[in-house]
């Protein structure tokens, strides 16, 4: 479960580049729940996420994650309650580490990491079963750098060591938005996937309208730091593309022709 | 060159292999430019030969100097993570307090070890000549530290330290304390850097408040001819590098200055090493230059 309480969050208070990024953002996600978050830029998707995650600590407000508040509770204090898959396929992973470097760091999200071998025998052959798993055919090349390997490779790897060790929420930060099309939609089949044999409660970012519908069990559109729309169910089952762009318009009081990062499709 | 030369050269090569390798776990797995390393040396010379002159266990006294140096090196993390002062900024800072700590600690400039007896004692006339038992024993020592920072690197708290390095925000994701890992690593490095000083002063028979001079420079040398010619693909090969890389680049300055050909006499020490260590920087540039054209 996520709760998230009258949240507000102002960047540079007091200076003459002051920035509301939220204001009074309240929303409560069941356990198990896929929600979609959408939203032009400078909306606060991403200060959104940054809350959830511990990044950015919000200016006043309540967070609670699980069962526990954690508003106040720094990025790593909180990792074992948080899986995320950034956008970047460079930031979710360590390029200089090998693969399974990669998922024995993510094996101990959260965790005390002791004097134990991070490769031993035993978790080799885990996390090579667990790479099998996504058909790329990765488990021949757990030794190889996670800088050789494609955006595309990189985040269906990021995607299995969020699952490595419990997470009580995911957040996926428009984590297909820098691959090529045939890929991104191997990621996102890959994310409904897991998302749904773990029944996980989920959040993702994006910038594709179609995604936002297409995938999750709620949809919510962010703009000017607050949210302006929140649908599930038959309502959003009833909706398409057109409409959204529609309420995109509404809220905005403009037409979005100029508004080349909002991708329809 | 004579073979005395030679002996001497790898003993010396194995005393800053210390510093290398504590110069590899600032550098290159922290990614955290350290020049503290220049006072602690000395400092490590300074609390070890000072110790041992009061009667202290010459092994209790490394031990000594290893934690003076870690707490060093918490000075620096301390003034980077703490009060955000830049790294490499961080680092000249103490290691300029160092120089007047030095000369407290010594109450003079320098300090022999004369007819005192050190960690090599035990080890001399069974048979070895004394200017081959001295890189017999450091080489056993420095095996020794290169197993226990290799084994380190390979464990849980290890591969934290390296994802710091790599990519601290996916490190932070991660759940890891990335401000405490560089205490950590910075508080490591520094004490294996005192050690070698220590070591420094009871092999060589005194400590000198200057012997700092370039350290980091040496360390970097050896770190840097290691990668060029091990590659650093896996730890303990890279690690074995930093120690080869030590001994080799020692060898390399005797033979430059021995070489009657070039004409080079002891105080030209400095130079020769700048000019290797830049040889050294470029090379593996070059190398990828001829491999792409």
């Amino acid at each position: 479960m996520i709760a998230l309480d009258n949240i507000h969050v102002v960047f540079g208070r007091g200076t003459p580049l002051e920035k509301k990024a939220l204001s009074g953002v309240s929303l409560t996600i069941k356990e198990g729940a896929f929600t979609t978050v959408i939203g032009s830029n400078g909306a606060g998707k991403s200060t959104l996420l940054g809350v959830l995650a511990g990044d950015v600590i919000p200016t006043d407000g309540r967070v609670r994650i699980g069962d526990a508040d954690v508003t106040k509770l720094p990025t790593a204090a909180r990792a074992g309650r948080v899986a995320r898959v950034f956008q970047d396929p460079l930031a979710g992973s360590c390029g200089a580490l090998s693969i399974e470097e990669n998922l024995a760091l993510a094996h101990k999200r959260g965790q005390r990491r002791g004097l134990k071998l991070a490769l031993g025998h035993s978790r080799r052959k885990l996390f090579r079963e667990r790479i099998a798993e996504l058909d790329l055919g990765l488990e021949n090349r757990m030794t190889d750098r996670m800088a050789m390997l494609s955006g595309g490779q990189r985040q269906a790897v990021s995607l299995v060591m969020a699952m490595m060790a419990g997470c009580d929420v995911l957040l996926l930060d428009e984590h297909t938005a820098a691959l090529d099309p045939g890929m991104a939609e191997f990621v996102m089949k890959l994310t409904e996937k897991i998302v749904g044999a773990k029944k996980l409660t989920t959040l993702m970012v994006t910038h594709s309208m179609r995604q936002a519908l297409d995938y999750g069990d709620r949809t919510i559109m962010l703009h000017g730091g607050e949210i302006v729309l929140d649908v599930e169910g038959s309502n959003r089952r009833n909706l398409d593309v057109e409409d959204l762009i529609d309420m995109f318009r509404r809220v905005r009081g403009q037409t979005l022709d100029d508004d080349e990062l909002l991708i329809a499709e | 060159m004579s073979q005395i030369a030679l002996w001497g050269a790898v003993e010396l090569g194995l005393v800053y292999a210390f510093v290398a390798l504590g110069v590899y776990l600032a550098f290159r797995v922290l990614d955290f430019p350290d020049l503290t390393v220049d006072g602690t040396f000395p400092l490590g010379a300074a609390v070890t030969a000072v110790l041992i002159m009061a009667g202290v266990n010459p092994w209790l006294a490394a031990v000594v100097a290893m934690v003076a140096g870690a707490l060093a090196g918490l000075v620096t993390a301390t003034l980077n993570v703490r009060f955000k002062i830049l790294n490499l900024l961080a680092s000249i800072l103490t290691m300029i307090a160092l120089f007047s700590v030095n000369l407290r600690v010594m109450g003079r400039p320098n300090v022999a070890l004369l007819s005192v007896d050190t960690m090599l004692t035990p080890f001399y006339g069974h048979g070895f000549r004394d200017f081959m038992v001295r890189p017999m024993f450091l080489l056993v020592l420095a095996i020794i530290a290169l197993l226990v920072v290799w084994r380190y690197l390979e464990s849980d708290a290890g591969l934290a330290m390296r994802a710091t390095g790599a990519n601290a925000r996916m490190a932070r994701a991660q759940g890891i304390n990335t401000d405490r890992q560089i205490y950590l690593g910075i508080a490591l490095s520094n004490a294996l850097v005192a050690l070698g000083g220590g070591l420094f002063a009871q092999t060589n028979g005194f400590a000198d408040v200057t012997s700092g001079v370039g350290t980091i420079v040496v360390g970097l040398a050896a770190v840097i001819i290691g990668e060029t010619l091990f590659g650093t693909r896996r730890i303990l090969i890279a690690l074995i590098g930093c120690v080869v890389g030590s001994i080799l680049y020692r060898i390399a300055i005797q033979l430059a200055l021995s070489s009657d050909s070039l004409g080079l006499q002891a105080s030209d020490l400095n130079l020769v090493t700048a000019v290797l260590v830049t040889f050294a920087l470029v090379l593996p540039r070059l190398k990828r230059g001829v491999l792409s054209s």
